[in-house]
């Protein structure tokens, strides 16, 4: 799978340290996209994602001179967006649990075998199934969720989640093959209804 | 109905499997599961499918919003630089 886009651009971290301006805007441009299409898709909601991206950078300013390269200036920024989500989304709602190893609720065998795959584009992509999907990766716990979202929405590498969220990488691969078996469950379900719409329109 | 221990087997490669970075001995095991038995062989589509799903909705996706990016700009008192896109 390819690596993220955004890992070909290179940012002086020297003159980010030294406090240039027009080289953080640069850097502001190139990562706001991403770190906000995460936070929405952590949040739901864009009002959370405009205040997790503007904290990101606020506090990504307030420290970069702290910053010692050990990992990629992406993973960094990922790394203090993922807080300022984690730490919202614990606002929200306060019963989560939010450790991020070691999950393991609910079972993730196939319940039923219904091949969708042969649904047209259009329906697959439709507005409302969109809104579905999205739905569905919002359900997700958050260490299900956000191993998600890194590598299958964002394309981010095994180890660089794994360095984002400070797990191992065999526990991103975990969390990973949990949360893809759980959500091809739920669109099953999904889809399995409009197939069956189908035949009976056709019959 | 095939051997339900086989299948369960098969479900915890599948992941890797689908990323390419699955050992091959047990590439190869898998694949000779899959054209043997056709409920597995759905999952491994569904579950390939679901991520093809998920990778076109993102690339679909379009860029930071111009009233959000100028108000990032301004919270960060880099307002001279919005012009520069």
């Amino acid at each position: 799978m390819s690596e993220i886009q955004t890992n070909k651009e290179t940012f002086s971290i020297e003159a980010l340290q030294a406090g240039d301006r027009a080289e953080f805007a640069r850097m502001m441009d190139h990562f706001s996209t991403p770190i906000y299409r995460l936070g929405l898709k952590i949040l739901g909601n864009e009002q959370d994602a405009e205040d997790i991206l503007q904290e990101t950078f606020i506090k990504a300013y307030r420290s970069i001179e702290n910053f010692e390269g050990r990992s990629a200036l992406s993973t960094w920024l990922y790394r203090i967006a993922t807080n300022e989500a984690l730490m919202l989304l614990r606002k929200r709602k306060p019963a989560l649990d939010l450790v991020l190893e070691d999950d393991d609720e609910g079972d993730i065998e196939p319940h039923e075998i219904v091949d969708w795959c042969c649904l047209p584009e259009e329906e697959m992509l439709s507005t409302e199934s969109r809104i579905f999907l999205e739905k569905a990766v919002q359900e997700l716990s958050p260490s299900l969720q956000l191993v998600f979202l890194m590598r299958d929405v964002e394309r981010l590498s095994i180890k660089e989640t794994a360095q984002i969220l400070e797990i191992s990488e065999s526990a991103v691969k975990v969390s990973l093959m949990r949360a893809r078996l759980r959500l091809r469950e739920e669109l099953n379900h999904y889809f399995g209804v409009k197939l069956d719409i189908r035949k009976v329109r056709n019959a | 109905m095939h051997d339900k221990f086989v299948c369960d087997e098969l479900l915890k490669h599948i992941s890797e499997y689908v990323d390419g970075t699955l050992r091959e001995d047990l590439c190869v095991q898998l694949e000779e599961h899959i054209h043997s038995c056709h409920n597995c062989e759905i999952v491994l589509n569904t579950l390939k499918k679901t991520i093809d799903l998920y990778q076109g909705t993102s690339d679909m996706e379009r860029s930071l919003p111009d009233d959000v990016r100028s108000r990032l700009f301004a919270r960060l008192d880099l307002d001279d630089f919005i012009e520069k896109s």
